[in-house]
């Protein structure tokens, strides 16, 4: 299926690819903030309430963004005010690589980026921790360490995870290519016993990166007050609530790369060709029909291109559903409870995870 | 109208100050959260920290010991904001009023601090939820 996408990088006009690079970055953003109302809109159906309207997300920001901007007497000025940056910017940058690897990925993506990847993950985190301790309020203190520990916790478990597809797809992919994010994302690891529990683990250790229910120890809002964001106010606020919109498009794009086979992935064979062909019929109709050999380029080409487009999308709203569902389910954990969470229960799986793949890599089979 | 403003309306954060209310107008505060009234419709949110806050929702008779407190969180609260004294207590200090321990109503303490400040009253003991809403949502008009 890799020979799919080879040409897609080509197809793409070099006007039209640098406007789409232009436009990535704000495109991530309003694509973030459209997908944090549906994770709130989502959770209140769920509570059965009614849920804030389409534009709210934007509305949040644009009355942070006017609003006075408090300084706290005891904080250090300057790393207050650019830890926001740095966390924003790291996971637009950690967007933008993806988008890469999805994207064209024949002339941008390197060898090893999924280390880069790994790094800028942990960017919101560790900014995060640095703007709620430059603050020096005891709450925030609080809040810091949870994060703290809370980030200790899920790396272990997360790169463990990330190792177990390494291992899955060493096999596969080309001798130097096993730390390629689009190497990688040509296989579909999630459709073996090893893979899949990597995939579990890894989306309970993004639910705790976004601060999700059951891990937002270190926000903490009935106990610490909004933690570690405690004292941010006004434009620097919103630059918080936009790092973690954007997060919510980040993160389940990593694992969908990772974990998924990227935004394609599934074979056009079975139902998937039926439903492109289905599709395609509505969408084009008879206009076509006349000029029956160009018909069937433009089928095959189009039919194509909206079946990526829908297993991608259809892989992305899955990982939000989860996402969502886990949080609307559970009440948070205390952060000792987390810890073990993630250590003992997660790690054990993980290395069970890792010894099932080192298996199946030695004697060739597939599903373990 | 400016744009500061607008989105202001569309997108009120209230942050709930106690001080020293019998808990029955926090219960009801708490009610507006609940699917049956659902104030998240309006982009209302409750938050936890004042610097979040764009209205405060002040509940109770203004006491000796909580006056200096609430001077602080207003303080706290990044401005534009609005301030409401919610139930018969913090508007006008209800049946407390003359007690060794009261201060005075909401708005002469958030006067003291701040002449220009926007105070909003909802009265009632305690206010129904649709009381508040509809005292959010004229104060917001109004503006």
């Amino acid at each position: 299926m890799g020979a799919v996408f080879e040409g897609k990088g080509k197809e793409m006009s070099s006007s039209l690819t640098i406007l789409f690079w232009i436009l990535v970055v704000p495109g991530t953003i309003i694509l973030g903030l459209v997908v944090s109302w549906i994770v709130r809109k989502v959770s209140a159906l769920v509570q059965w309430r009614v849920g804030p309207p389409f534009f709210q997300p934007l509305y949040d920001i644009m009355k942070l963004t006017g609003k006075e901007i408090l300084m706290p007497q005891d904080a250090n000025r300057t790393v207050f005010m650019m830890a926001p940056l740095i966390g924003l910017i790291g996971v637009l940058l950690l967007s933008v690589l993806l988008w890469k690897v999805l994207v064209s990925p024949v002339e941008t993506s390197f060898i090893g980026d999924i280390i880069v990847a790994i790094y800028l993950m942990v960017l919101p985190s560790l900014a995060l921790i640095l703007g709620s301790s430059a603050s020096a309020s005891p709450h925030a203190a609080v809040g810091t360490a949870r994060e703290m520990k809370l980030v200790m916790g899920y790396e272990l478990p997360l790169v463990l995870a990330f190792i177990v597809i390494i291992i899955k797809t060493a096999g596969l992919v080309g001798s130097q290519q096993q730390l390629s994010l689009y190497a990688i994302s040509q296989y579909v690891p999630v459709l073996s016993i090893s893979g899949m529990l990597a995939f579990l683990v890894a989306l309970l250790c993004i639910q705790a990166k976004l601060g999700f229910v059951p891990f937002d120890i270190a926000e903490a809002e009935t106990e610490l007050g909004s933690g570690v964001l405690m004292e941010y106010s006004g434009a620097l606020l919103a630059l918080w609530k936009l790092t973690q919109a954007v997060m919510l498009v980040a993160m389940p794009l990593f694992l969908m790369t990772v974990f998924l086979g990227g935004y394609g992935g599934i074979h056009l064979t079975g139902i998937w060709k039926f439903v492109a062909v289905v599709l395609l019929l509505i969408f084009i109709g008879g206009r076509l029909l006349a000029d029956r050999s160009k018909f069937m380029d433009v089928l095959s080409l189009l039919s194509l291109i909206v079946v990526c487009v829908l297993a991608g999308l259809g892989k992305y709203v899955l990982i939000i559903v989860l996402l969502i569902l886990i949080k609307n389910t559970n009440p948070r954990l205390r952060i000792d409870q987390a810890l073990k969470f993630f250590w003992v229960y997660c790690g054990i799986a993980m290395v069970a995870a890792i010894i099932l793949a080192s298996l199946g890599y030695f004697y060739d089979i597939n599903w373990l | 109208m400016s744009l500061k403003m607008w989105s202001l309306k569309k997108s009120v954060w209230v942050f709930h100050v106690n001080t020293g209310a019998c808990n029955n107008c926090d219960i009801e505060i708490v009610n507006c959260l609940t699917p049956r009234y659902d104030i998240e419709r309006f982009g209302i949110k409750l938050v936890g920290s004042p610097r979040h806050a764009d209205a405060l929702l002040v509940t109770g008779v203004v006491t000796r010991q909580a006056a200096p407190r609430l001077i602080e969180v207003y303080r706290q609260t990044p401005k534009p904001c609005v301030v409401f004294p919610i139930g018969a207590c913090a508007c006008d200090t209800g049946i407390f009023r003359g007690g060794y321990h009261v201060v005075g109503p909401v708005d002469k303490i958030i006067k003291e601090e701040d002449p220009n400040a926007i105070i909003a009253y909802v009265p009632g003991c305690p206010p129904k939820p649709e009381a508040m809403i509809s005292g959010v949502v004229k104060a917001l008009s109004a503006i």
